[in-house]
């Protein structure tokens, strides 16, 4: 669909914007929605001129049809060394190529021979084999909640944990290296770079360890089974960081997201709480309501015409999921939360050839958890006010940096068996 | 007249992502070595046609496509 009411003329660089991304200052006070200004954008330019810090002048994507058209179509790149990088200036820095296996930032062939290998890993049917597993993990930590209650941070009580131990299962990390596995990895994504880049090394360090292992000795995971290949040490190794970096942050934010969002609406809980067959319908609209991967880039290898605009060769395009997903001419009242609406279609897993290739893992980990959540404890509720919950910023994946919750003991008993 | 529908499927194109087999079981499935889509029905009943759409649309790959024909009775 073309939107165009066309400011097609050299003065579009006048015209360009700068990114903003959530939380949004401006905010009115819901912590859940895209910022003012994406929605001014998509209703004026669903497609439109960016501004990025180091004065390129690219584009930027709020449309749902415009955004799912760019990410179906091959001429734009997910080379990450053809990237501006539209939240900071690197100075000219040189960004290198995709390290072998990181095939999130790689174009075809390279990008189906690794997406081949690991898809395979994680069809619908495999993962659905998971479910009593994350049951049997959900309830581990629920029983730890109802032990340390009546008040914990559910990020660390539940969101972060739950995914991690699933990611530890399917990389084959054995039980006694977990906690220390688990710790760095969180500290990949938290606390300053000098912190980062150690806990970046140990994680290197640990996972060709890793491979070094499973090739000696391969047991029962994606990891060994991959060894069962083409694949190089040094492939193994990159797909081993992706699915970790990829995995870890993402789930863990949806789940601790989720479990805000839900508090923060009763009556939404009330519908999950009230009919836990609506678990499948229910995540895919906390994927759309929430759609916590901000953005996705992509380059233009040659002149593209899309959206009733030709992006040139060499444009980065933005491409805001969270915009995307709250457009009204795909959802009808987009900014309400509304478990019994059907949202697939949604681009929070992105859409085309890197459409989040463990989106199944993902789906069973949220279906299970939120509704044993919400079973376990009937009156759960944030043990702080709303407006003090702290949320993540400056940051490609949204969420809460903790959630601490409260929930009555009956009785005065604090465990029930 | 009876509505058919003819679903073919485009192995070279799909990704393995799932949305098919996990939207309509009944008309897909996906090979474990590669996660590639396996079609199950190519003329599935009109009680699957829905579904059948639904899977076409939200294929992130367009690999699927379904093509609906009519047949007059008799
Ligand atoms: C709710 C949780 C998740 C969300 C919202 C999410 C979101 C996304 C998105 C938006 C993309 C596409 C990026 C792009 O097109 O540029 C993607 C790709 C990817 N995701 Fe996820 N993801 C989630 C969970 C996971 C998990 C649990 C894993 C690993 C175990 C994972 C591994 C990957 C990988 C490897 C890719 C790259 C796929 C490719 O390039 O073909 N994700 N994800």
């Amino acid at each position: 669909m073309d939107h165009a009411p066309s400011t097609r003329s050299p003065h579009d660089a006048a015209h360009a914007v700068e990114l903003v991304t959530r939380p949004d200052d401006s905010r009115t006070g819901c912590p859940f929605d895209p910022p003012a200004e994406l929605t001014r954008h998509r209703q004026e330019q669903p497609l439109r001129r960016l501004r990025f810090p180091d004065g390129h002048l690219g584009w930027l994507a709020t449309g749902y049809s415009v955004c799912r058209a760019i990410l179906a179509d091959a001429r734009l790149s997910s080379r990450k060394e053809l990237m501006h990088n539209p939240s900071m200036d690197l100075g000219g820095m040189e960004i290198p190529p995709a390290a072998p296996g990181e095939f999130i930032n790689m174009d075809e062939p390279q990008h189906g021979r690794y997406r081949k290998l690991l898809a395979g890993k994680f069809t619908v049917r495999r993962m659905k084999l998971l479910t009593e597993r994350v049951e049997q993990i959900t309830a581990e930590h629920l029983d730890a909640m109802e032990k340390a209650g009546p008040t914990v941070d559910l990020v660390t009580a539940f969101a972060q944990p739950i995914p991690a131990i699933m990611i530890c299962e399917l990389l084959g990390v054995p039980y006694q290296d977990r906690d220390s596995f688990q710790e760095q990895a969180a500290a990949v994504f938290s606390g300053d770079m000098e912190e980062k880049m150690a806990a970046f090394t140990a994680i290197q360090t640990y996972l060709a360890e890793l491979v070094a292992a499973k090739r000696a000795d391969p047991t029962d995971d994606i990891l060994s089974d991959l060894t069962d290949s083409d694949l190089t040490d040094e492939e193994l190794l990159g797909i081993g960081f992706l699915l970790l970096a990829a995995g870890i942050d993402t789930t863990a934010n949806m789940l601790g997201l989720g479990a805000f969002a839900l508090l923060s609406d009763p009556e939404q809980a009330a519908v999950l709480r009230g009919d836990p067959s609506l678990a499948g319908q229910a995540v895919e609209e906390l994927l759309r309501y929430l759609t916590i991967a901000e953005l996705g880039l992509r380059t233009a290898l040659e002149d593209v015409e899309i959206g009733g605009r030709t992006i040139k060769a060499g444009e980065t395009v933005v491409v805001s999921f969270p915009a995307a997903n709250r457009d009204p001419e795909k959802y009808p009242e987009p900014d309400r939360l509304d478990l019994r609406r059907q949202a697939l279609g949604h681009l929070a897993f992105g859409h085309g050839a890197h459409q989040c290739v463990a989106q199944q893992l993902a789906r069973v980990e949220m279906s299970v958890a939120f509704p044993a959540l919400l079973a376990r404890f009937p009156t759960l509720r944030p043990a702080i006010p709303r407006e003090e919950v702290p949320l993540r910023v400056n940051t490609n994946v949204y969420g809460v940096e903790s959630l601490p919750v409260t929930w009555d003991v009956t009785g005065g008993r604090r465990v029930v068996g | 007249m009876t509505i058919f529908l003819s679903l073919s499927v485009d192995r070279d194109r799909c990704v393995g992502a799932g949305m098919c087999a996990l939207t309509a079981p009944q008309l897909f499935d996906q090979r474990d070595a590669d996660g590639r889509v396996v079609l199950l029905d190519p003329e599935p009943a009109p009680a699957h046609h829905a579904a059948a759409h639904q899977a076409a649309e939200l294929c992130p790959a367009a690999a699927i496509t379904a093509l609906r024909t009519g047949a007059f009775d008799g």
